[in-house]
Formats: C-alpha cells, structure tokens, sequence
C-alpha cells in the first residue's frame, strides 16, 4: 500500500533550524533503509491555483489564507499497513513540533 | 467526557503490529548481539512484544516504542540470564556485564548505530550452514517482521512445517556457534550472494502468484523490495546489492501491465508501457546508476537490471535497443552460463542481428538435457524459423512447444501460431 504524508496550514515564513534539517535527515536516512520511502520532497512557498468552472480556465497566485495549504514537504511510503503509515508520520511529527500531517492513500501506484 | 482519541484494543493491536514490523530487526540484532544467540534473542524480542501488547493496549504506545521493547527485552533478558547461572557460566558472566551496563544507565543507541547489528543479523539468518528453505524463513521472520502464518500462508505450506523449519535452523546456527560477525572480506563475495540470492527467490515467488492468489504471495514482492533497499543500505559499497535492487524495482515496475483482464500473462512486448510504473523504474535506474558507478564489471544482478532498464527506457516495443541487449547477454553468459540465459541470448541475437544469427545459438541448445521438456525453446525456435519462411519446421516446433506447457493459456497461443504456418508447397 503507498500512503502520500503532506504536512497542512503550517507557516512556510520561517525556514527550517538546522536542528530540525538534521534531525529530518536521520528521519530520512531511517525510512530509507527500511525501504519505506520511495519519494519525498520539500515545497516552496508560494503556490498558484488553476481553477476551471463552466468550461473557463483561472489562473491565481497565492498566498491563500481561507484555507489550509500544504505546506514543508511530502513523503510517499510503501508499507503493508495503513497503522504503518500512521506510525512514521507520528515519528515525522515528534520531530517538527505542533501542526497538523495528513496521511491519504495513493492507488493504482 | 469520552475521549475522542480514546482507541478500541483491535486499533490499538493493529498500531503495535505497525510498531514491531519497523522495530523488530534491529531489536532482535541488538538483542542477539548481547546474549550471541539468534534463538534466545527473538525468544527475549517476543517476550518484549508480549508485554508491550499488555501494556500498549492500556497507556497507548509510547512516545519511543523502539527503546522501551529494547529495555524490556533486556530485563528478561538478565532475568533469564541469572536463572541459567548455575547451569552455564558464560551466560552468567553476560548477565552481569548486562546488568552493570544497565546500572550505568547506558543510553539506547541511537538508531544509526543498529546498522552493523543488522548487518550482522543478515549474515546470519541467510548463512551456508541452513538449508535455502530455512534461510528464506528465517530472513522473512527475523528481517521481514513476518509471522509465521503468514510466511506459511505466501509460501502455500503448512504453518507447522514453518514453524519446525525456523526452530530448527535456530537450533542448528546454536550448535554450529555461527558467530554474530560480518563475513571477513576473503569471504564477503560469497555469503553476500547467498543473502542476495535468498531476497531474489523471495521476489520470484511472490512475482509468480497470479490473480487468484491469496495477496500474501504478491505481497513477497514488496517485501523483498525492502530487505533489498535494506541490504543495499547497508553495504553501499558493494554494486550487487544496487544491481538487485534495481532489477527488482524494474521488475516490480510492471506488475500491473503483465496481467491481462483475464488473468492471463502478457508478454514484455506485448504489455502496455502506459501502465509500467515510472516510480519504480526511476528508482531502478537511479539504482543501476550506482552499481555501475562503483565501477569494475557488472555482476549477474546488474547485468540482468541492465537488460530490464533497456526495456525499461523504450517508449514502445519498437525502440528497444536489441543491440545492447544482445551485447548484456553476451557478458551475462560468460558470467553466469546456463541454459535459459543462452536461450535469451538467441532471442536477443534474433530481434538485434535477424532470426539466422538467434537461430544458430538456438539450435545449439537442441541436445541440452536441461532444456528437453522446456516449452521455451521449441517456441522460440519455432518463431524464428517461421521468421526465415521454413514454414513446416516452424510449425511442428510450435505444437511441440504447446504439448510441453502446462499453461492452457500458452497452449492455446502455440496452437494458433502453429495453425497459422502456410504449408510450404504453397508458398
């Protein structure tokens, strides 16, 4: 089973300490070797929407504010149970502090 | 007030399976590395597991569920230790150092420092002194996190014929006193191609299931898949562990494009590329990019994910690079010589050179043994021939190559391709 992780609505001003980029690598470097991860990646800060309504294509740039945005990065696991997932996000959590992770099944993967 | 995160026991049961797949191995190699016994350490790992469920199932899993079933497993570990005092002394000796450890408070490494452990643990369960059986079982238990049903269940054998195999081969590293070490480097070619080889059968068995299958035989893939990124991991240096990872990735990379509706095999060229799965075929280049950068010649593995990344960069069946693929052979069968690979070879020589050149090389495999009720090479042969206009011969290769297959499938396909030969007088 793959599961994307994506963090949610967390503030994308202040970069990340060098405390936490290590302790992400180890993170990294630990799912890795157990063969879990099979892409992960950070996000930039600014995104932009494409919206179509009615047959009609519009272009927005953020910041959006009324909803929560994805923000930091995202990993794409594979693992045999969705506990699995649940158990490496809640690792990924304890490192960066308060916010909030989603974990969302990916099929035909 | 209820608490919304209030968990029933099944979730809570369900998390710590999720918990002793991820700790498992490296607890068991920290555990074997301190009382240097691969039985008495997943005895003590299971025991931590027991108590772990007792207690999870009340508190929630704690805040580093690795360290505690470590601590854990080493205070049964003393405990049984002392109680072996008097019958065993170096046991005896080992519990003190374990419990003077413990009293300076010896931090849990770091999860880093498991690598060599693990290592150690790799060696291990996949050493010459087992039987390719107990080697595979032991690897799926120890390094796999797998039960027992469920290894008994992916292998289509009974769970107590699993279970005997794996309290033997325990029984058999105690008596033969393997020691708990990385092969030295004299050594390290040869026992690295037994563990290698021992995740490669795990991966075939699970890519041979079909549709029908109970999904614990698919699921050996995945598996596999993990224990080879494991391995590569920890020995980076060694380009046959890359080479293996990446031909199982390109492998896997089809597993949706090589079943039809019907359940029936589809052929390589036949598959849709659409369908192959371009993450894994990235991962398995990237993967065949570091075997190759270690430099020197490439090993079976990499030869083999070589050939497989040929097919993999193709857009269409058209575009393969035949040539190439022709040229892997020819380093594949000096390094590995066998029948099957030399049966590639003449089809390869066929598709790159014209159906003459893999004709020759087919034809020389006639008198093998090994190959004589192998359906494989009357089809092949057959193909080529009706590819140079010998109409008869082609014919009566096919319907020899469909009497030899248990595939009703494949019969079916033979038969046709044999119908579909002109008799020569006509043509």
């Amino acid at each position: 089973m793959r599961f994307l992780m994506y963090e949610v609505g967390a503030s994308a001003s202040t970069p990340p300490s060098p405390a936490l980029m290590a302790e992400m690598g180890k993170l990294v470097e630990e799912t890795t070797k157990a063969g879990i991860l099979l892409a992960t990646g950070g996000l930039g800060a600014n995104s932009t929407r494409v919206r179509s309504s009615s047959g009609r294509v519009a272009v927005t740039d953020g910041p959006f504010t009324e909803t929560k945005e994805l923000t930091g990065g995202f990993a794409l696991v594979e693992v045999k149970t969705k506990e699995e997932a649940i158990e490496w996000a809640k690792r990924f959590r304890k490192i960066v502090g308060d916010g909030e992770s989603v974990v969302q099944e990916v099929f035909g993967g | 007030m209820l608490q919304s995160t209030a968990v029933t026991a099944a979730d809570a049961h369900r998390a710590i399976d999720a918990v002793w797949r991820i700790e498992s191995p490296r607890l068991i190699a920290g555990l074997t590395r301190i009382v240097r016994d691969v039985g008495l350490a997943e005895d003590l790992a299971q025991d931590a597991l027991v108590a772990a469920v007792e207690q999870w199932t009340e508190s929630g899993v704690p805040d580093n569920p690795g360290a505690w079933l470590m601590a854990t497993a080493k205070h049964r570990a003393v405990d049984r230790l002392r109680r072996d005092e008097r019958l065993d002394r170096k046991h005896a000796e080992i519990g003190r150092e374990l419990e003077a450890a413990q009293k300076m408070a010896t931090p849990v490494p770091e999860s880093g420092d498991f690598g060599d452990d693990l290592l150690r643990l790799v060696f291990i369960v996949c050493h010459p002194v087992l039987s390719t059986e107990a080697r595979v079982a032991l690897t799926l238990r120890l390094l796999g996190g797998l039960t027992t049903e469920e290894i008994a269940r992916a292998f289509l054998v009974p769970e107590p014929t699993v279970a005997q195999r794996i309290v033997r081969a325990k029984r058999t590293l105690t008596a033969a006193h393997v020691p708990f070490e990385v092969p030295a480097a004299g050594d390290l070619e040869a026992r690295l191609e037994s563990v290698l080889g021992v995740i490669y059968l795990v991966f075939n068995e699970g890519y041979s299931a079909t549709a029908g299958d109970d999904w614990m035989r698919p699921a050996l893939c995945l598996d596999a898949l993990r224990l080879g990124r494991l391995v590569a991991e920890l020995l980076p240096r060694e380009p046959e562990t890359h080479g293996l990872v990446a031909l199982m990735e390109i492998q896997a990379s089809r597993t949706r494009a090589r079943v039809g509706p019907a359940g029936e095999p589809i052929l390589l060229l036949d598959q849709n590329r659409g369908q192959w799965d371009q993450l894994l075929i990235r991962r398995g280049l990237v993967a065949l990019d570091r075997a190759e950068a270690l430099g020197g010649a490439l090993g079976p593995y990499a030869l083999q994910a070589a050939i497989a990344a040929c097919h993999a960069r193709a857009r269409t069946a058209a575009e393969t690079d035949w040539a190439q693929i022709a040229a892997l052979y020819d380093a594949l069968a000096q390094l590995a010589h066998s029948p099957v690979v030399e049966l590639n070879r003449a089809v390869a020589y066929g598709m790159a050179f014209g159906p003459a050149a893999g004709l020759e090389l087919a034809d020389a495999l006639i008198s093998e043994p090994s190959l004589k009720s192998y359906h494989l090479l009357p089809s092949v042969r057959g193909d080529l021939l009706a590819k140079l206009g010998r109409s008869d011969e082609a014919r009566s290769e096919f319907e020899r190559g469909a009497s030899l297959t248990r595939n009703a499938r494949e019969r079916q396909l033979l038969l046709e391709r044999a119908a579909a030969c002109p008799p020569e007088s006509t043509v």
